[in-house]
């Protein structure tokens, strides 16, 4: 049987959705091609604003992923805008000229953001809030830390305007109404969302009517009717969408105020459908995700075979994606005569709810501070239940209504199977236990991979997580990324994100703004969190030493005893007649126990007193020694073999490159400690292959390792790339070293964290990408002026004299008595 | 006798010490670690952990307590106990503040090395 072609134009959530549940129903039906305007895959628009304040990352929103694509041979053509159907040949042509027949079409082409045509409006600086795009050009802009002014306050215009406070500038929302979201809120709400806003140092204006935007080049100032002129650095216009139908329009298909169809999701051309913001659909369209995924079911089913499948659009709700403000609306809240309100209000805690009653049945909510209710509400204004046996005590929910306790397991739990959980998805309490149980989902993101719940905008995770908790008990562990310690629930990864998303330059600072839990963290996160600040921003960032283990802080290796060792550098691993006699005269002189050469070739002296610790190492230094780091989360040693100066099997000066290597990377600071060694030929004497980093010498040039390890786990390394000159190996491994240093959790060696990420995407990033690499190396390079300080001279000419003399001695003042 | 009666001895001004951080005063009996904490509180324990006797001046202090950096043990500053699953104690030591200056009760050291 010959595939059908199905032709889609655009690639947002509705589209992949439908292509989602065809492929699932009728996976051989069609050979599916996709053009999709944006340079990229679909991506969860809802999640923009999240991305915008720093909170997500576009991998972490990323829907289909490319595998995707390819896993289900969907062609996607990335930035490519259709721009003419020609129904009579059944094809699609875009911008660049590719024309592509088709047997079935589906336009998706979503919406336009609306821009009010005021003077200047076309200025550089002024932007929408609808893609990617946007978000990026407006990253861009907040660095420059100015003023903004975001027109509109409906969701997207509130969501943009808090980001950008949380990137850091100066913010005010103009609003055309008296109150916020007039469209969701009653205005008590309104009210208290505006103060809400306030409170986070956004200034709010309303009942605001912008007359221009003025600038030579580019965005300077607003200018609103009443003469006021407010400074702009960029102007964000959130004012609303309009359906994006011009090319269904110019192929003739009936359009209205969208793209006309029926309950089938059929254009007025049989073989046309449309979905998502640009389909019209009984003289209504529509912008929430909920009922454009109902869309996408209905196309779905009809493109296998259902012809009876058909869009009802119901209730929807609607909820501020801003951290810290909870709100939620549903229904229809206007006032009349034949409708009752109950109110519940707490000045004091800010929390409001109001319910709004026709003929013994909840029509509207709105829920403002407290929106643990929601899920119940919205049910029962859903299924139009009636009420008034619990009429008294609905307000208070379902704990009340129920007389079940305050637990909020127990209110998730009580919910009836058909109650409806994720809003964006659809997706109802009944289907999640379900696939609980039958599939034996462990997991949030289980949950999320097989039933889509929570999976969009994520403001149901929490009754999810309780649904998980009511049928797993114990054996739910909700901490899905291990917390980095139990002063806050935060890991890793989402901390150095968060660093440079919110600007974090300092230890109180961090803990202040990610709500540690503990007043000033433990000797777990402290020393994280020391090296994360200290790695993302060189030369700004003030070492705390008091957040430094004991042998970071005072450069040297605690031992059992409570004495220290102390190990000079030996570049390379080379030596002199001057530097052993410094050494011998600083054994005998201090009367230095024990003295041993190590696995990384040098010389430890074992067994120092910490008092003694200063002046052995002025003596070390007076030969011309330095700290060789050997206590440090830091470089290490570089091993090498004689190479071309002495052996006969040499390829490459191994020595030479080592000395180098290590003259360039000593002092850096890593996420644990970092070995490297090069070997001048294959036979591998400097045993370059279970190092961190290693260099293998060959005729044609330098084999670069990496990952290797040879202490708790055994593993030899993995190449990481061959280049020709010592030039590219010592720029190869300093942005190897970079990355390591940006990525690696802390205490994590090159090896898990490798694995971690994968060898292959470490591989493309160093070795393919030429950019990348350059960019590595000069954030490599930046960093070393500021950590290449020799310790030992600093504190031998008294720096941290604290360190390493007692605040006071009373047994010699005893013995004197 | 003297052991009723309390025999403060100054050993330094807050300032020696670094915030969240300690240092050593030495006694015939052994070496006592003086704390100062983030909110400028002292407190003196002996300087061995009850673990393998490491010494608890060079270790993290966070809140009231320090980790041992021999294998990190977490041990209260105020009355020397080990936390969470460990147990165990050092003595502690009466500390007061005056004017900035530290005022140390070495008696129970010196009843312990007298015994």
């Amino acid at each position: 049987m010959t595939k059908k072609k199905l032709v889609v134009i655009g690639n947002g959530m509705a589209p992949g959705r439908a292509l989602e549940k065809l492929l699932d129903t009728a996976p051989d039906a069609y050979e599916v091609t996709i053009f999709n305007a944006e340079p990229r895959v679909n991506y969860d628009r809802i999640m923009l604003s999240p991305l915008l304040s720093g909170e997500k990352t576009f991998d972490q929103i990323v829907i289909h992923g490319d595998g995707w694509y390819v896993k289900h041979g969907v062609t996607l053509h990335k930035g490519a805008t259709v721009t003419a159907i020609d129904r009579e040949a059944r094809t699609v042509t875009t911008a660049r000229g590719i024309t592509q027949p088709y047997d079935k079409l589906i336009i998706a082409t979503g919406s336009l953001p609306i821009i009010i045509p005021v003077p200047g409006h076309k200025l550089a600086g002024v932007l929408s809030y609808r893609d990617l795009d946007d978000v990026e050009a407006m990253l861009l802009a907040a660095k420059s830390r100015g003023h903004a002014v975001v027109i509109g306050g409906g969701l997207l215009g509130l969501e943009a305007a808090a980001g950008l406070k949380e990137q850091g500038m100066d913010v005010t929302v103009i609003h055309l109404a008296p109150t916020l979201l007039e469209r969701q809120l009653d205005t008590t709400a309104g009210h208290l969302l505006q103060r809400a806003v306030e409170d986070r140092g956004i200034r709010v204006i309303t009942k605001a009517n912008t007359k221009a935007i003025l600038g030579e080049k580019k965005v300077e100032a607003v200018l609103l009717e009443d003469g006021t002129r407010l400074p702009a650095d960029l102007v964000v216009m959130a004012v609303g969408i309009k359906p994006n139908a011009q090319v269904a329009k110019d192929a003739g298909l009936e359009v209205n105020r969208g793209i006309v169809v029926d309950a089938g999701m059929r254009t007025s051309d049989q073989d046309i459908y449309a979905i998502g913001e640009c389909a019209e659909v009984a003289g209504q369209v529509f912008g929430l995700v909920a009922p454009l995924y109902e869309m996408a079911g209905v196309l779905a089913a009809r493109l296998a075979g259902d012809t009876v499948a058909a869009f009802k659009p119901s209730a929807v709700a609607t909820k501020l994606k801003v951290t810290g403000i909870n709100l939620f609306s549903a229904g229809d809240f206007a006032e009349s005569p034949d409708r009752q309100e109950i109110v519940l209000r707490d000045a004091s805690r800010g929390i409001y709810k109001r319910l709004v009653l026709k003929d013994d049945a909840i029509i509207g909510a709105v829920l403002y501070g407290d929106t643990s209710d929601s899920a119940w509400f919205f049910d029962l204004l859903k299924k139009r239940s009636d009420i008034s046996p619990m009429r008294e005590t609905l307000i208070f929910g379902p704990s009340f209504a129920g007389g079940s306790p305050l637990d909020p397991t127990a209110a998730v739990a009580a919910l009836p199977d058909e109650a409806e959980i994720c809003g964006c998805n659809g997706v109802c309490k009944g289907k999640i236990t379900g696939a609980i149980a039958s599939m034996g989902l462990k997991s949030l993101d289980d949950v999320r991979a097989r039933t889509k719940a929570s999976a969009s905008c994520g403001s149901c995770t929490g009754l999810v997580e309780q649904l998980l908790k009511t049928a797993l008990g114990d054996a739910y562990n909700p901490a899905a990324v291990q917390p980095m310690c139990a002063c806050t629930h935060l890991g890793h990864d989402d901390v150095r994100r968060l660093i440079v998303a919110k600007q974090l330059k300092s230890i109180p600072a961090l803990m202040q703004a990610l709500e540690w839990n503990t007043s000033c963290g433990c000797a777990k996160c402290r020393p994280a969190l020391n090296y994360y600040l200290l790695s993302t921003w060189p030369g700004e960032y003030v070492d705390d030493s008091q957040s430094r283990f004991i042998n970071e802080r005072v450069h040297a290796n605690i031992q059992r005893d409570g004495t220290y060792s102390v190990v000079p550098r030996m570049w390379g691993g080379m030596t002199s007649a001057k530097e052993l006699r410094a050494i011998a005269d600083v054994v005998e002189k201090f009367k230095i126990p024990s003295v041993k050469c190590t696995g990384g070739q040098r010389i430890d002296m074992l067994g120092v007193r910490k008092e003694d610790l200063p002046a052995v190492w002025a003596d070390l230094n007076a030969a011309g020694m330095i700290s060789g780091a050997a206590y440090a989360k830091g470089l290490r040693t570089v091993k090498t073999c004689v190479g071309t100066d002495w052996c006969r099997f040499g390829t490459q000066d191994s020595t030479g490159l080592g000395i180098k290597l290590e003259k360039y990377l000593w002092g850096s600071w890593t996420p644990a400690k970092l070995k490297l060694a090069v070997s001048g030929c294959p036979r591998n004497c400097a045993e370059a292959t279970c190092k961190d980093i290693g260099v293998i010498c060959v005729d044609s040039g330098y084999d670069i390792h990496f990952a290797g390890a040879a202490g708790l786990d055994i593993k030899g390394t993995e190449v990481l790339g061959h280049v020709e000159t010592e030039a590219e190996a010592i720029e190869v491994i300093a942005a190897l070293t970079q990355l390591y240093r940006e990525q690696g959790r802390y205490l994590e060696r090159i090896y898990k964290w490798a694995k971690r990420v994968g060898l292959d995407t470490i591989r493309q990033q160093i070795m393919n990408d030429v950019e990348r690499r350059r960019s590595l190396h000069e954030r490599f390079a930046y960093s070393q002026k500021f950590s290449q300080i020799d310790p030992w001279a600093e504190r031998a000419a008294g720096k941290d004299r604290h360190e390493f003399a007692p605040m006071a001695d009373f047994t010699r003042k005893e013995a004197a008595e | 006798m003297s052991t009723h009666e309390q025999r403060w001895i100054d050993i330094g001004c807050i300032e020696d010490i670094p915030v969240r951080g300690a240092r050593v005063v030495r006694t015939p009996a052994g070496c006592i670690a003086v704390f100062r904490t983030a909110e400028d509180e002292a407190f003196a324990i002996d300087d061995a952990c009850p673990h393998k006797a490491g010494p608890l001046s060079q270790g993290i202090v966070h809140g009231k307590s320090v980790t041992c950096p021999l294998h990190n043990w977490v041990i209260s500053l105020e009355n020397g106990d080990a936390q969470g699953a460990d147990e165990g104690s050092v003595a502690s030591y009466p500390l007061k503040i005056e004017g900035g200056r530290l005022l140390l009760d070495l008696r129970r050291a010196q009843d312990r090395s007298a015994a």
